[in-house]
């Protein structure tokens, strides 16, 4: 099959950028999407050019590391996959198409469809943990967990830090993702005693990053690989404001 | 070089105790003064970076991803065991560890494994404590699947994902250290040299890979939990930037490597579909409870799966082995698939697939069980294949997974350089010449949760460390020779691509280092392996600069070791004389064409000390001492 792709190449942070053309003569049905690139990037290395720089490791859908925007959908029109796990046989013949990286003001570019995603990072360093030393936990069974709470978070803990929902947002917003993370911990016990100061440090963590606000677009969870619910958002919002009203120290049986 | 395994005395279950009760503790006001640098974030060095944070150490912590949390053991999907025998079915420690010591074929140090064993039922305290979401039963306790070479279910998994969650979990731990300011994390950053002053690692070269910059940190100790080295194959399970570079600078620079040759072959993967092909997924292991292998009886038979009449067809694991059937262990499993499609029964356009089939399953049991059980993998494999698993067979072969062999280490995790540990798949302890399943996950975690928090201490309590800097002759001279590498990569300008290159190195060790070796096959190997070496040497091309993000720059850095570690695998594998686990060599079989191992003589681990880049390596042996198990021949049949 034959493809006519535009891709966005950017030198570094500090370059303009702008799309280059190339024409695939020769693209079999059974490659992934990223296949696909690697064929063009030894034509483009053979040729003396700069290979397309993209993030991957995986590539099988579970590291996060892959993702552009593939024809203005973020990893491309495939439902509940990331780019690594789509494949050319869902392209016909002759089909152009446009490649872009993440484009959000808390993901600077740093070379074609590599982005910085360091900013979700600082937002789990600031309170996406549930405080326990090494050694100190006790008997896995001490602690019994419903199987629908337990599988509940587990539809949040899926999140796989990709960034498609901010890069899909048309604020550039990170709620899908900060709600997911926060409702895997509230919703489990072990998360309970720092749900409140987690909530508040995890919200002005991404608050001091350049992400937008949420006004429901909801396109994040159109995008999102994993199927993460924005019902994890609301979560998010309630736990703040709570969290916020009663500040972030426990209260106090007696007046100190 | 001298291999002492500091294992203590005493009976086989009391000697970790033992040993925490007489070990030298360093004071918390003195650990602040530590610096240990910790290569790797994965579940090894995630949690040996997050614990020793927490003892108040001063720890760096690197990965080469722009995140600690997407290291590769993210990918792992099936399971940890642990002995917690929560099932009643009769687990225990000793039979978890039994169960590995006989998984690896006799192979690793009875100690080790042990205290592994040991270990495990505090690893999965820990994670459930973190908040990772393991299965539960409908009471809301936890539950437990069963893998091949167990006869008991301790299994513990979180979907299709347990890799995912419990590296969420880890790197949540190490989140918390750098909030409390005891942990610099350094993302993006390639080790790419290990610097050693007076005989002690004391640091490490870096490459920061989106401004190129090449950096000196210095170290009390070093901590390498840099994971597998699969990709000398090129197509491997494994994400596409694993890679040896930090354990094989350790290995030049005077760490000992053991067992190069054992790598574990997994036998449920989704074949090869053409030459551009990138990497092989694998299909978990779990299948094998509900899916027959077979292939066609006749040589060439073209039909569809669906028109081969059953009496076509030859379900060769259940015929060959009668007690185990599909459920044999993997390198057993794996082996006989390449078997069937070297006398040309192979299935798929490449001749190199068998059937998994799940026709007599989903008769017996109904599609929506089979969906319940599978659903997510046959997703997958839809995905992938475009073709649905609940009406045609899965096609499936097998490919390299895991790598046994790995630096050596003592009972301390310490390799034979004072000040150098290495955890987790970077280290060749724990699984001999075989893996089982879901041990891989309990033993990064139990090296980094509860191993080395411990056993480092008695090295920083007991060395006397001189200060040093970097900017001293050691960390200048690996430096520099770090930056006319770079140089040398980037000006060979050839003609041809890294990965090009790369594929014929994977096919030269898949077929003369894979799943069957011989001495005559692995001397060829080394040959074209050197006449490979030399064409990459003189003939790649590498574009751009040194001074930007350059994934061709990293690519060739990492194959160009690749290379020199393919050499020492075909070395290792020519030179152990019999067959064990996942080591097959052909002229070592018993009648039936099984392995056959030669206790006599090979009751050891080979540990190779690098000699110069002119002369041979020199191999060395740990003799390996059983006091509690009887070496048996493995039979599954
Ligand atoms: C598809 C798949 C499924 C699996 N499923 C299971 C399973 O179900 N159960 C099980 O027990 N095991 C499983 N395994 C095996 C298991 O996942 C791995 O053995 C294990 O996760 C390795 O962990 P690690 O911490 O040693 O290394 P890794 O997780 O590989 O981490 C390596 C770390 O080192 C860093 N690094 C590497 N080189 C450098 C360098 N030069 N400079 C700086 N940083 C570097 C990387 O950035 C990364 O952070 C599976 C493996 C695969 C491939
Ligand atoms: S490369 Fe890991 S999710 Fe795509």
């Amino acid at each position: 099959m034959k493809l006519t792709l535009e891709v966005w190449r950017q030198k570094n942070g500090g370059d303009k950028g702008g799309f280059s053309t190339y024409e695939l003569e020769d693209v079999d049905t059974h490659m992934s999407f990223l296949e696909m690139l690697d064929v063009l990037n030894q034509d483009l290395i053979v040729g003396g050019a700069e290979p397309i720089a993209f993030e991957h490791d995986c590539r099988e859908g579970i590291c996060g590391a892959c993702g552009f925007v593939v024809n203005g959908v973020a990893h491309g029109h495939q439902k509940g996959s990331t780019i690594c796990q789509l494949h050319m046989r869902h392209f016909s013949d002759g089909d152009k198409i446009t490649i872009e990286p993440w484009r959000a003001k808390a993901f600077p570019i740093i070379k074609d469809l590599v982005v910085d995603r360091s900013s979700f990072d600082r937002i789990l360093q600031a309170g996406g943990f549930v405080t326990i030393r090494t050694g100190s936990a006790p008997d896995a069974n001490a602690l019994p967990v419903a199987t629908d709470t337990l599988e509940h978070a587990m539809d949040f803990a899926e999140c796989i830090g990709c960034g498609a929902c901010v890069a899909s947002c048309p604020n550039g917003a990170a709620m899908l993702f900060v709600g997911a993370k926060i409702s895997h911990l509230a919703l489990l016990p072990q998360g309970m005693p720092e749900k409140a100061k987690r909530a508040l440090k995890m919200v002005e963590a991404m608050e001091s990053e350049a992400f937008g606000a949420c006004t429901n677009y909801t396109s994040c969870e159109a995008v999102c690989p994993k199927e993460i619910s924005i019902s994890g958002i609301a979560r998010m919002n309630k736990d703040f404001r709570r969290a916020s009203v009663a500040g972030a120290e426990p209260a106090h049986g007696k007046k100190r | 070089m001298k291999l002492d395994a500091r294992v203590p005395s005493g009976p086989l279950a009391d000697k970790w105790q033992s040993l925490l009760d007489e070990i030298k503790l360093v004071s918390p006001a003195n650990k602040r003064k530590h610096t240990i640098i910790v290569v790797g974030t994965g579940l090894a060095g995630g949690s040996a970076a997050a614990s020793l944070g927490e003892l108040g150490y001063e720890v760096k912590a690197f990965c080469y991803q722009d995140s600690a949390r997407r290291a590769h053991s993210i990918s792992a999907q099936g399971g940890i065991n642990a002995a917690k025998n929560y099932q009643n079915d009769g687990d225990s420690v000793y039979r978890l560890f039994y169960d590995t010591i006989k998984g690896g074929d006799y192979r690793s140090r009875e100690a080790n494994v042990y205290r592994l064993a040991e270990v495990s039922n505090n690893i999965i305290d820990q994670c459930v404590a973190q908040g990772v979401p393991f299965g539960r039963e409908y009471g809301g306790y936890l539950a437990n699947r069963s893998f091949g070479g167990a006869q008991v279910s301790r299994t513990f998994y979180a979907r299709g994902q347990t890799g995912q969650q419990l590296l969420l979990g880890a790197v949540s731990a190490l989140n918390a250290q750098v909030a409390a300011g005891t942990v610099d994390l350094n993302i993006r950053s390639e080790m790419l040299d290990l610097v050693v002053v007076d005989g002690r690692a004391r640091g490490i070269i870096t490459r920061d890979t989106v401004t190129g910059e090449v950096e000196s940190h210095v170290a009390d100790a070093v901590l390498l939990c840099t994971g597998g080295y699969s990709n000398v194959y090129f197509l491997s399970t494994n994400a596409k930037g694993c890679n040896v570079t930090a354990i094989w600078r350790a290995y030049k620079k005077g760490a000992g490597f053991a067992n190069p040759n054992y790598t574990q072959i997994h036998p449920t993967c989704i074949p090869q579909s053409g030459d551009y092909q990138s990497k092989l997924t694998l299909m978990s292991e779990s299948l094998r409870n509900d899916g027959r292998v077979w292939v066609p009886k006749a040589v060439g038979d073209e039909r569809a799966p669906n028109d081969i009449p059953e009496d076509e067809r030859d379900y060769y694991l259940e015929r060959i082995y009668p007690s185990f059937g599909n459920l044999v262990p993997r390198d057993v499993a794996s082996r006989n698939a390449k078997n069937v499609c070297d006398e040309g029964r192979g299935i798929g356009t490449t001749k190199r697939g068998v059937y998994l089939d799940f026709a007599e399953a989903i008769d017996r049991l109904g599609e929506d069980v089979i969906r319940a059980r599978y659903g997510n993998l046959f997703d997958m494999y839809e995905m992938i294949t475009g073709e649905n698993p609940y009406k045609a067979p899965m096609r499936i072969y097998p490919a390299p997974h895991y790598t046994m062999g790995g630096l050596w280490v003592d009972y301390y995790l310490m390799t034979t350089i004072p000040g150098l540990f290495a955890l987790g798949e970077a280290n060749f302890s724990d699984h001999g010449a075989n893996r089982l399943g879901a041990s891989a996950l309990m033993q990064g975690l139990a090296d980094g949760y509860f191993v080395i928090p411990n056993t480092l201490g008695e090295y920083i309590a007991g060395a006397k460390l001189e200060a040093v800097s970097p900017d001293q002759e050691e960390f200048n001279a690996a430096r520099s020779e770090v930056e006319a590498r770079t140089e040398r990569l980037l000006s060979i300008n050839g003609s041809r691509s890294v990965d090009e290159i790369h594929r014929e190195l994977g096919m030269v060790m898949l077929d003369k280092c894979g799943m069957s070796r011989s001495a005559e096959g692995l001397t060829e190997a080394i040959e074209q392996i050197r006449v490979l070496k030399k064409e990459f040497w003189s003939n790649i091309k590498v574009p751009g600069t040194g001074e930007e993000l350059n994934q061709e720059l990293e690519k060739a850095g990492r194959v160009a070791d690749l290379f020199e570690l393919a050499e020492l695998m075909c070395m290792d594998a020519r030179q152990r004389n019999e067959s064990c686990g996942g080591h097959f060599r052909e002229e070592y079989k018993t009648d039936e064409g099984e392995a056959r191992r030669d206790d006599e003589n090979f009751t050891n681990v080979t540990v190779w000390e690098y000699k110069g880049d002119d002369a041979e390596p020199v191999a060395h042996t740990e003799e390996l001492e059983f006091e509690t198990v009887e070496l048996t021949q493995r039979s599954y049949k």
